[in-house]
């Protein structure tokens, strides 16, 4: 070539699968660690330290979880970014993709457009949870978490964001599987069929997960309402969170 | 059972979008046929006795009847689809049609597919690029093919350039530069073939953008409505990797 090629459009294409993988990868592991509560108190209290370095650097650092919230934020940002660029730009597209939309009667364009709303939904709910993770990194804990939850109501940003976050997350690897995946011709519409049934099944147990904590959440929140902004005391009675 | 089961024909009630751009006093509107099914009738039987017996100035267009010229792509019940690949028993009594968007309606069912195939070609380069192509001798024998890179070849070859991926795609449907399946379809195509002399970056250069196979959202209309069932999907994963591979 006599001249450089601008490899923008590749990069642009690829971080917006990479950063969408992270993002999916991340929420599927914060279901483990948040669900932590199934457990019991001191299971989620245990989970907690962690994050904050306790178990390392013997006390709490909770500028560590403000850290991870901000670098998610980042990475939601530049998701969010590249992701717009592929929305309807105008309404006549809108209208176009629309009237397409309704004529086709398509499994996977309807998934796209499920993605669209469910995406859009996120650019708030996803930050309402993370700015609060950000700026009150100590508020985490089986009593904060509840008395937040239930006390402060949190649980009305919680119950959709967990439905909306993992169908979201669900239909982004599948679609991830089909942009990228290496399948033969022969045996791609297997692959496609497997892959879309297991994350089927990948979705409604994170919902099932997500679902079942949250709910306990809300039962200890309701429980602890009296004594809300008291923190739980670990059977060491040495720290409160 | 004391009598013989008869299969029973129905009367089909087919729809069609009318139009003719080119007379200033049509408006666009749906008019509605009737007519009595026939054994294994295919649509384009079907739009043929409407046109033979009840309207002919109904426009649509054929020349192969069995799937092999594109000529008849059109939307049926919504979706994309060739009239001489759809057998009418396959749908319900009640059928419309639509011609395919995206592209320029000459009137009624006819689309000028030809000209936005052409558009693309040129745009895509869709030929053989080679040195020395002014000087080569017709009469020798060509260089020989693997038979399994020859039958490669002849897959993605199979496309009619019907225009029912573009029809069928979202993507195409919102950003009227998008390239779409069939001229991605047609790099891959290139790209495989030896006698082609052009690399991936010169490849890069025409599809490496968002109207071109960064545009794919990967919707897979054009894999699922392909009359040909060409495996598009799996051509346009290929071809996005090596194009971030450049």
């Amino acid at each position: 070539m006599d001249h450089k090629l601008n490899r923008w459009p590749a990069r642009l294409d690829l971080l917006q699968s990479g950063s969408g993988l992270l993002l999916v990868l991340f929420i599927w592991g914060h279901m483990f660690f948040e669900s932590s509560i199934l457990l019991g108190k001191d299971a989620m209290l245990w989970v907690t330290k962690m994050f904050e370095g306790e178990h390392i650097f013997g006390k709490p650092y909770p500028v560590l979880v403000s850290a991870a919230a901000a670098v998610l934020l980042l990475l939601i940002a530049l998701h969010a970014l590249l992701a717009l660029r592929k929305f309807p730009a105008s309404y006549r597209q809108y209208q176009r993709f629309n009237h397409h939309l309704a004529s086709v009667r398509h499994m996977d364009t309807t998934l796209w457009a499920v993605q669209v709303i469910t995406g859009f939904l996120l650019f708030f709910l996803a930050s309402a949870h993370l700015l609060v993770v950000l700026v009150q990194p100590d508020n985490i804990g089986p009593y904060a978490s509840a008395d937040r939850i239930w006390s402060g109501r949190f649980w009305l940003v919680y119950a959709p964001l967990l439905l909306i976050v993992h169908v979201h997350a669900g239909i982004g690897v599948y679609r991830l599987a089909m942009k990228w995946g290496p399948f033969s011709a022969a045996t791609s519409g297997l692959w496609r069929g497997r892959i879309r049934l297991a994350l089927y099944c990948i979705v409604a147990f994170y919902l099932c997960l997500g679902t079942a904590s949250l709910v306990t959440y809300m039962r200890i929140g309701a429980e602890h309402a009296p004594f809300a902004g008291e923190r739980y005391m670990a059977p060491t009675g040495t720290e409160a969170h | 059972m004391s009598t013989i089961p008869v299969k029973a024909l129905r009367t089909l009630k087919i729809r069609v979008l009318r139009h003719n751009p080119a007379d200033p006093d049509s408006t666009p509107n749906m008019q509605t046929f009737e007519l009595e099914e026939a054994d294994s009738m295919t649509l384009f039987v079907a739009l043929n006795v409407i046109r033979e017996e009840q309207d002919p100035s109904l426009a649509f267009d054929f020349v192969c009847r069995a799937g092999i010229c594109g000529s008849c792509g059109m939307i049926i019940n919504g979706r994309p689809g060739l009239a001489c690949r759809t057998l009418t028993r396959d749908l319900p009594e009640d059928i419309t049609l639509a011609p395919l968007p995206g592209f320029e309606l000459i009137a009624d069912l006819s689309v000028n597919t030809g000209k936005w195939m052409r558009g693309i070609s040129e745009r895509l380069e869709t030929w053989v690029h080679a040195q020395g192509l002014d000087t080569v001798d017709v009469d020798a024998l060509e260089t020989p093919m693997e038979p399994e890179l020859a039958q490669q070849l002849y897959e993605l070859e199979r496309c009619i350039e019907c225009g029912c991926c573009i029809a069928a795609c979202g993507t195409a449907q919102m950003r009227e530069d998008f390239v779409g399946a069939v001229g991605l379809n047609q790099i891959t195509r290139f790209r495989l073939d030896p006698r082609d002399e052009r690399d991936d970056a010169d490849f890069y250069e025409l599809v490496g953008d968002d109207v071109g196979v960064f545009g794919c959202m990967t919707l897979l209309g054009c894999e699922d409505m392909c009359p040909k069932d060409l495996p598009l999907a799996t051509q346009i994963a290929f071809l996005r990797r090596r194009m971030v591979a450049v």
